[in-house]
């Protein structure tokens, strides 16, 4: 009862910055309602608006994967009811027309990898995180972070516009390969729609970069006293490092897409070489398809790791405090991240084992490849290693990471059968590279975005998300996804190519056309089963159980503000100093200090005279005279 | 393992938090990263040059037997030999985008002069040194003009296109009468880039230089971030105005070096 009480004075103490309770404060002074929330300089606002950005973003991409799946699963099907929505996508037969199809696909991968699982994973985490975790005010430049997320919600508009016009969104793929994007004739898809995406791309990056650059001097220089980098959260080290791989990788997409600009506009011959279209030969010559495949997958190989690498940082910290231990491996977890990130930039021709390219060279980008699976191994070893014997409690955020560890898992296996560069020539463009990648980084990293905002949405409106609707939504998903997923396997050792409108056309892949009905049920089941997260996520911000200020136990820095942390994060400036890692759960002996099972990281040695070990009396040593 | 370290500790980087490990406040960190990530569009655009320039043939016989074709790529020696106000005909390899590069890199030095002027506080210094600094980048943005315009006219005889049998004069984007068709889409491409460059940090400086003899880094109650120094956006231009130079020693040695 003590408790509920101090939550309930919290309540009434804390919460300026909680506009739907209608008890307002007004010692602070007041900020109009347009700086407050809509040009917010504060992280914690803009970590909300990428947040809620990024989960538009996720139910347009997966309704957009509905809209296919039904034609891939149910060829025969009349989707007339859907021309309320889809107009003239619709075509007077009752099907989804050709074209939109390929634009529909193309829009998804867009949407899920740049605008969701890296704007939206990376903008809302590493916004909200990092000065919570490292213990620091705000971001270093809070205008540079309002504009991260202005070009953000521009180049979403952008996008958004070229679904609505006459000649359809750009179709060629995520990838957009030239000539066929560089090329207006070629089809409707490369005309305004792909002039567009690439504006809203370019947007995109700028966006991008001024993140980064804020999250990796936040780290630099804005830890607070004691907060050395072997004491900071492994939610931190991925962030920190997934910046690092933004600022050198995104600037090389920048590279090729104006370049691709220049082809299509001004008449360039960067990606053009002696071309016939409709029986005209093109003034283009002597450039090269295949130079922007270079480009485009020096950005695109990292850009996987930019979207997994946060999610698994949050996956870390949450194993961990539903584990009731620390981590297994800290140093080992941070070696294997720096190692993926430096990895992840020599293994771009992955992507291009088709192209022609001398197989001497593609054995050694396989060679390259492979050598991931080792770092990735060690945290997949060390997240279940950290579970054995822990005393796990099973909230949702934590179903959610141990899915992640799941599908990370499952997914990297076929990883390294794609790999190989002679298997490759088989499986190369098939639905086993969508399963695969769908299940490693677009599963993985959903996993990672869902139990993050499980994890930290007390923190961010200081209310409980309802657990039970929290334990549904993960069961029906986690299965789902397996049989979306799982199943596109079969079709793809089998030769089913990726992007094609219609299997039913070719003998070959025609048996598997209850498989594909499967696999279209069960991503609508999925699909639906979010509309209980989003119910969840919108009624809990205004309904939700009151979280306590440290609901989950445990030790990092955020959960030591309010319950909902004003402008500042700590009341007065009064940022607590580090004296421990992030960690220690259930150390032996905290009971006889006076702790649970968690010792949160700005408690002074001092105070636990008989839980503190030989390694901490060294560390501190060792800081002290630094 | 862990005790061994104690005694040399002291000398490195403090890592330990609640202070800035490069002794740089966030706002010289950031320019450091954007020029990182700005390293790396032009290691793009000049691997791209590479990647290229690879696939077409190079050209084998003497520097005298040298004609522009459409079938191999030019020597630079042979394209740029031109210089403002020389009489018509004169071969000058180089000299005048010699003439620029140096121009560009004694703007830099005078932009080191102003940085050093702010470590001492003094404006009038400061002022002196910036100014120099915007006319030479102006300077080098008025030279990459007539060096462009004198390569989009041309030369007087111009080349004959083996597929079509017109005599081309100049280059466009989409023509060039000195070799394929890319060697002049890669130069307008990056040396554009380049010079967009120059021209925002030619913008930026005078924006600085307004702040500066207005007498903004001065006022002592100026709220300053942790770590900075009253006259630090001039370092910050600095930083970029330095990284343009050097970029420009990249670009110069891939177009007309080698």
């Amino acid at each position: 009862m003590a408790e509920h009480a101090q939550v309930h004075a919290e309540v009434h103490g804390h919460d300026h910055d909680h506009h739907h309770d209608h008890d307002h404060d007004h010692d602070h002074h007041e900020q109009s309602f347009i700086s407050k929330y809509v040009f917010s300089e504060d992280h914690k606002t803009i970590a909300k608006q990428f947040l809620i950005m990024g989960l538009i973003w996720a139910f347009i991409g997966g309704a957009m994967s509905v809209i296919f799946r039904l034609q891939l699963g149910f060829p025969d099907m009349n989707l007339e009811f859907l021309r309320p929505i889809l107009g003239t996508w619709i075509n007077e037969t009752g099907k989804l027309g050709q074209e939109q199809y390929l634009a529909l696909v193309t829009m998804h991968g867009t949407i899920m990898v740049f605008f969701v699982l890296t704007a939206g994973l990376s903008g809302t985490f590493s916004n909200f995180l990092i000065p919570l975790q490292v213990g620091a005010p705000d971001m270093a430049s809070g205008f540079l972070n309002m504009l991260s997320f202005w070009f953000f919600f521009l180049a979403s508009v952008i996008m958004f516009a070229s679904l609505f016009i006459e000649t359809g969104p750009a179709s060629g793929g995520w990838v957009v390969y030239p000539p066929l994007s560089a090329l207006p004739q070629a089809m409707s898809g490369s005309g305004l729609g792909m002039t567009m995406w690439l504006m809203s791309m370019s947007i995109f990056i700028a966006s991008s970069l001024l993140g980064s650059i804020n999250y990796i001097t936040t780290v630099i220089n804005m830890r607070t006293k004691g907060m050395s980098f072997t004491r900071l959260p492994l939610t931190i080290w991925a962030f920190f490092l997934t910046a690092i791989i933004g600022v050198l990788s995104f600037p090389v997409l920048f590279a090729a897409a104006l370049l691709l600009i220049f082809d299509r506009s001004m008449g360039t011959s960067f990606y053009l070489d002696q071309i016939y279209i409709g029986g005209e030969a093109l003034h283009n010559q002597g450039g090269s398809a295949i130079l922007y495949q270079h480009l485009f997958w020096f950005l695109g190989h990292p850009e996987v790791y930019i979207v997994l690498l946060p999610a698994l940082g949050i996956t870390s910290e949450i194993i961990a405090t539903n584990s009731r231990k620390p981590i297994f491996g800290y140093h080992a977890m941070i070696g294997s991240m720096i190692g993926i990130g430096f990895l992840s930039f020599i293994v771009w021709a992955h992507h291009m084992f088709m192209t022609g390219m001398n197989p001497f060279l593609g054995t050694v980008f396989m060679f390259l490849t492979l050598i991931i699976a080792v770092p990735s191994a060690v945290k997949a070893f060390n997240y279940i290693a950290t579970l054995w014997q822990g005393n796990i409690i099973f909230t949702p955020a934590m179903l959610f990471s141990i899915g992640l560890v799941s599908v990370f898992i499952s997914g990297g296996v076929t990883g390294i059968v794609l790999g190989n560069n002679a298997l490759d020539i088989q499986l190369h463009d098939t639905y086993f590279v969508v399963a695969h990648f769908h299940i490693v980084m677009g599963s993985a990293s959903f996993f990672g975005f869902v139990a993050g905002v499980y994890h930290w949405f007390p923190k961010m409106f200081g209310r409980m998300m309802d657990a039970k609707l929290g334990y549904i939504h993960f069961w029906i998903t986690f299965i789902g996804i397996y049989c979306v997923f799982f199943p596109m396997h079969y079709t793809g050792i089998a030769g089913f190519p990726r992007r094609y409108y219609s299997h039913t056309g070719f003998d070959a892949f025609n048996k598997f056309a209850d498989l594909n009905m499967f696999i279209s049920g069960a991503a609508i089941v999925t699909f639906f089963a979010q509309g209980l997260f989003a119910f969840n996520f919108v009624y809990s911000i205004f309904r939700g159980r009151i979280a306590p200020e440290n609901p989950w136990n445990a030790t990092t820095l955020e959960w030591t503000t309010p319950r909902v942390p004003g402008h500042g994060n700590w009341p007065h400036g009064q940022i607590p100093h580090v004296h421990r890692w992030a960690y220690d759960y259930s150390k032996p002996n905290a009971d006889k200090d006076g702790f649970g099972d968690f010792i949160p990281q700005h408690i002074p040695l001092s105070q636990t005279p008989n839980s503190n070990t030989e390694h901490d009396m060294a560390h501190s040593h060792k800081a002290q005279h630094a | 393992m862990a005790h061994v370290s104690t005694a040399d500790h002291k000398q490195g980087i403090d890592w330990n938090g609640g202070n800035q490990p490069f002794k740089a406040s966030w706002g010289k960190l950031m320019m450091w990263f954007f020029l990182v990530s700005d390293a790396f569009t032009f290691s793009g655009l000049l691997i791209t040059y590479g990647f290229i320039r690879y696939s077409h043939n190079a050209y084998l016989g003497t520097a005298e037997a040298f004609k522009f074709s459409l079938d191999y790529w030019p020597l630079p020696d042979k394209v740029f030999e031109a210089v403002p106000f020389a009489p018509h005909g004169f071969h000058a390899p180089l000299v005048f985008v010699g003439i620029m590069t140096f121009i560009l890199i004694m703007s830099s030095v005078t932009m080191v002069l102003a940085v050093e002027a702010g470590h001492r506080k003094d404006r009038k210094d400061v002022e002196k040194w910036m100014l120099w600094t915007i006319l030479g980048g102006a300077t080098f943005l008025g030279s990459q003009a007539w060096e462009w315009a004198h390569f989009i006219h041309g030369t007087d005889k111009g080349t004959i296109d083996a597929v079509t049998g017109t005599v081309i004069n100049g280059a466009n984007l989409i023509r060039n009468e000195y070799g394929p068709t890319p060697f002049a889409n890669l130069f307008f491409f990056i040396t554009g880039f380049h010079g967009f460059h120059v021209f925002s940090g030619v913008v930026i400086n005078i924006l600085i230089f307004y702040n500066v003899s207005i007498g903004m880094y001065d006022r002592p109650n100026r709220k300053l971030d942790e770590g900075a120094e009253q006259y630090e956006m001039v370092e910050k231009v600095g930083l970029y105005w330095h990284f343009v130079d050097l970029v420009w020693v990249f670009v110069f040695t891939a177009f007309y070096l080698i």
